[in-house]
C-alpha cells in the first residue's frame, strides 16, 4: 500500500535499466519499498540490478520485454500483479531515435512511435485496468519537455512524446475516483548514456535529481512535474514564442 | 452497492472500495459469503485517523445503518446497543437519565462496533481503563458463524483491538457509568516543562477520574514540553447548587456551531501557524482554576464543535502520531519531545496522558504508561524521517503506535511492539480461515501475515 506520505512499498518498473528509473527505485527502497519488479530488454543488466537491490534485503523480480512489441510490454505488466498488488508503475522506457535518418525512414519512426507512445499507452491501459480492480495505485509516466512544443531538430521524438503526455493526462481524468493516480513527469536535458555526446539544453540535469522530483511529485498527487521545477516556465514562455522565431532558435 | 473513495480521518492514502449499507444482521451474512479475494471489512464513522477502516478493491460494510437493537436498563446501566450507533446517540439518551459512556475519546463520532475494533481509551483510562474492560458481551458475525463471546475468552480478547479484522460486530452490552450531572467539575494548570507536567501527574491522577495535558512540543530550550494540565470529575448536583441553578443538573445539547470551510489552501497549517496556535493556546490557559464547571462537550469534545476540522488541514491531509513507552522510560519520552522540537516538525498540541491497566485485547494499544500523540501535516519534508526515529525508540523502549491511528509505519515493527500478534493471528484464523477480513491497514502492516 502507499501510505499516508505517499511511499509505495511495491513497485513496478519498465524500462528498469534506464538511468533515471535506476535512480528512482534507489530512493524508493530507502523508503518504504520492499517488493520491486524490474522489467527491461537487456537481462543481463535486469540481472545485475536484481542482485544490488537484494543485497539491500529487496524482494526482487524481473522480467524481460521489448518495447517495440507492445504485446511483450503487456504481458510484462501482468507479470507484475500475478504475485500481489503493485502500489507504484513506473512507465521509463523509451527511445530518442536519430531525427536525420527517422524523417526519411518509415521504419525507423515507426519504430520510435511504437516504443515512445503506442508500448507505453498499451501498457498505461492495461495498468489502469489492474490497479482500478485493486482500488488503489499511482502510474508514473517519463514524458519529456520536447513533447510541449515540437522542434526542427527532434519532432519525432517530440511528437511521440507528445502523444504519450497527452494520453496519460487523459488517462489520469478517466481515473479520478478510481484511488489511481497519474503522474506526467516531463524532464528537460538529463545527463545520460541516451543524451551522451549532446550539447546539454538550459537547465540540464541529472537522474538522481529527476528521480527526486518524480518521488516527491507523485507522493503529492501531481498531474504534471517538471525537473527541474523552473522548466515550465521557461517552456510556457517558449510555446507561446512566434514560429518564425521558435523555428530559429539552434539545436 | 457503490465504488467510492475512501480515507480516513487524516485524508490520506485514498483507495476505493464497494461500500454497501448494512441495516440488519442478514445483510452481513450475505456480504460475508459473497466477498471475494479482496476481502470484506466493516466501517462506522471513518474517525479512525490513517487507514484502519479502508479496503482497497474490496468491501466494506457501512455499519452506521445498523441501529437496532438500542436499550437502555435505566436501573442496571446495562446498555444493548447495534454496532453502528454512535457514542453520540448513546450520550444524548442515556445522560438525561444519569448514566454515561464508561469511555469517550476526543470526538462522540464514533461508533460502537469502532470503539471495540480500536479497544478506545479516554482521560479516564488510568481510572477506569479502555472500551474492552466495560463491554459485558458482544455478537460477531465470522466468516464462520455468527458467535457470542464474553470477557475472558480468547476471540473476545483478539476482537478488542482486533482493528475489525476477527469478524463483523454486530452488537454488544456495555456497562455504563451513574453520573450524578451532566457537567464537569475542572481543575487547570500550566507546567513550564516536561518534568513539572510529568511530576504534576504522577503526583496528582489519582485524585481525578480525568486527566490529560496538552503538550507544546515546538517550543524549544527550558520550556521544553510545557503543559495545560487539565483535570477533573463529574460535578454532583449539590456541587453545582447555586452554579447552575436555572439549569437542569442533567441537560445534555451538545450543538455543532462552527463548520470548517469545504477548501483550505496547502500549507494553511504550517510552522508558523501551528507554533501560534501552540503559544496562543498556553497562554490563553489560566495559569490555575480550581473547579471550573465545564459541559461534557466543552471537556471531552471541542473539536465536535467544528464540523469537518479534518479540512483545515488542506488538500494533502494529515496525520495523527500516537505513542506509548512504559513507566520508566521517561527518557525516550523526553528524547521524543526533543527530537520533535529540535527538528521542527510542525505537530499541533500533543495530547500527553498516563495509561492505567491493559486490557486483554491482543493488539489493543493502551499498555501502562506515557501515551503521547500529537497531529501533524502531511508535506513538510522532515515529518516522515522525524517518526521513523520515534518508532525505533518507542520500540526499543517497549513501547507501541496506536494502529487506529497509523497512516506510516514500518511493518517491520509491528511485531515488536505487538509481541501478541502470532497469538492474534491464530485465533484470528480460526475463525476466518479464507482470510476475508482485510484492510488496507492490515495489507500495508502484514497484520494477517509474515511477508
Amino acid at each position: 500500500m502507499n501510505d499516508a506520505l505517499g511511499q509505495p512499498q511495491s513497485v513496478l518498473v519498465l524500462g528498469a535499466t534506464s538511468e533515471i528509473a535506476r535512480a528512482v527505485v534507489d530512493r524508493l527502497v530507502e523508503g518504504r519499498a520492499r517488493r520491486v519488479v524490474l522489467a527491461a530488454r537487456d537481462e543481463a543488466g535486469l540481472g545485475e540490478l536484481a542482485e544490488g537491490l537484494r543485497s539491500k534485503g529487496v524482494a526482487v523480480e524481473t522480467t524481460t520485454f521489448d518495447a517495440s512489441d507492445p504485446a511483450s510490454t503487456v504481458a510484462a505488466v501482468d507479470t507484475a500483479f500475478r504475485s500481489g498488488d503493485v502500489d507504484m508503475a513506473l512507465i521509463a522506457f523509451g527511445v530518442l531515435g536519430d531525427q536525420l535518418v527517422d524523417e526519411h525512414d518509415p521504419a525507423a519512426i515507426t519504430r520510435v512511435v511504437t516504443v515512445n507512445f503506442t508500448a507505453a499507452a498499451a501498457a498505461g491501459v492495461a495498468l489502469a485496468d489492474r490497479m482500478r480492480a485493486q482500488g488503489h495505485g499511482a502510474i508514473v509516466v517519463l514524458s519529456s519537455v520536447a513533447g510541449e512544443r515540437p522542434r526542427r531538430a527532434n519532432f519525432v521524438y517530440g511528437s511521440s512524446k507528445a502523444g504519450l503526455d497527452a494520453f496519460f493526462q487523459g488517462l489520469r481524468d478517466s481515473l479520478v475516483g478510481s484511488g489511481v493516480q497519474v503522474t506526467v513527469v516531463r524532464p528537460g536535458f538529463v545527463h545520460t548514456r541516451m543524451t551522451h555526446g549532446m550539447k546539454p539544453a538550459p537547465l540540464s540535469t541529472t537522474p538522481d535529481a529527476v528521480a527526486a522530483d518524480v518521488i516527491a511529485g507523485a507522493a503529492r498527487g501531481a498531474h504534471t512535474v517538471w525537473s527541474p521545477g523552473p522548466l515550465r516556465f521557461f517552456m510556457s514562455a517558449l510555446r507561446h514564442l512566434p514560429r518564425g522565431v521558435f523555428r530559429r532558435i539552434p539545436g | 452497492m457503490s465504488t467510492e473513495l475512501l480515507t480516513g480521518w487524516g485524508r490520506t492514502a485514498p483507495s476505493a472500495a464497494h461500500v454497501a449499507t448494512v441495516r440488519c444482521p442478514a445483510d452481513v451474512a450475505a456480504a460475508l459469503s459473497a466477498a471475494d479475494g479482496r476481502g470484506l471489512l466493516p466501517r462506522g464513522l471513518g474517525r479512525a485517523y490513517g487507514d484502519a477502516a479502508q479496503n482497497a478493491g474490496g468491501a466494506v460494510l457501512d455499519m452506521t445503518g445498523l441501529t437496532t437493537p438500542f436499550e437502555l436498563d435505566t436501573s442496571s446501566g446495562l446498555l444493548r446497543a447495534a454496532a453502528g450507533i454512535s457514542l453520540d446517540t448513546i450520550m444524548r439518551h442515556a445522560v438525561p437519565t444519569g448514566w454515561f459512556v464508561p469511555v469517550t475519546p476526543g470526538t462522540r463520532q464514533v461508533t460502537v462496533g469502532g470503539a471495540i475494533a480500536a479497544d478506545i481509551h479516554g482521560k479516564n483510562h488510568h481510572a477506569d481503563g479502555s472500551f474492552a474492560r466495560h463491554v459485558r458481551s458482544m455478537v460477531l458475525a465470522t466468516p464462520s458463524g455468527v458467535v457470542t463471546t464474553t470477557p475472558g475468552e480468547a476471540l473476545f480478547d483478539a476482537t478488542t483491538g482486533g482493528m475489525g479484522l476477527t469478524g463483523v460486530v454486530l452488537e454488544a452490552t456495555i456497562a455504563l457509568m451513574p453520573v450524578p450531572s451532566a457537567f464537569m467539575m475542572v481543575d487547570t494548570e500550566r507546567t513550564a516543562d516536561l518534568d513539572e507536567t510529568l511530576a504534576a501527574m504522577t503526583e496528582g491522577d489519582t485524585r481525578y477520574r480525568y486527566s490529560v495535558a496538552w503538550i507544546d512540543c515546538l517550543t524549544p530550550g527550558r520550556h521544553l514540553g510545557r503543559s495545560v494540565l487539565t483535570r477533573g470529575d463529574h460535578a454532583g448536583a449539590e456541587q453545582l447548587a447555586g452554579r447552575r441553578k436555572t439549569v437542569d443538573p442533567f441537560r445534555f445539547t451538545p450543538a455543532t456551531r462552527l463548520s470548517a470551510p469545504p477548501w483550505a489552501p496547502p500549507g494553511l497549517l504550517n510552522r508558523t501557524t501551528i507554533r501560534a496556535f501552540n503559544e496562543a493556546w498556553y497562554r490563553r490557559a489560566p495559569k490555575r482554576e480550581v473547579g471550573a464547571v465545564h459541559t461534557i462537550s466543552s471537556f471531552f469534545h471541542p473539536l465536535d464543535g467544528v464540523r469537518d476540522w479534518n479540512r483545515l488541514y488542506g488538500r494533502r491531509g494529515f496525520l495523527q502520531y500516537q505513542m506509548v513507552v512504559p513507566f520508566g522510560a521517561e527518557e525516550t519520552l523526553r528524547r521524543a519531545v526533543t527530537t520533535l522540537s529540535s527538528r521542527r516538525c510542525p505537530s499541533f498540541l500533543g495530547v500527553l496522558k498516563a495509561f492505567g491497566e491493559a486490557s486483554g485485547g491482543h493488539l489493543s494499544f493502551p499498555v501502562p504508561g506515557w501515551t503521547l500523540a500529537l497531529d501533524m501535516p502531511v508535506g513538510d519534508d522532515t515529518t516522515g524521517a522525524v517518526l521513523d526515529e520515534l518508532d525505533d525508540m518507542v520500540a526499543e523502549a517497549g513501547g507501541r503506535v496506536y494502529l487506529a491511528k497509523d497512516s506510516r509505519l514500518r511493518p517491520g515493527l509491528v511485531p515488536l511492539m505487538y509481541p501478541r500478534l502470532g497469538e492474534w493471528r491464530e485465533i484470528r484464523d480460526s475463525v476466518d480461515p479464507g482470510r476475508v477480513l482485510r484492510s488496507d491497514l492490515a495489507r500495508r502492516l502484514d497484520l494477517l501475515e509474515d511477508k
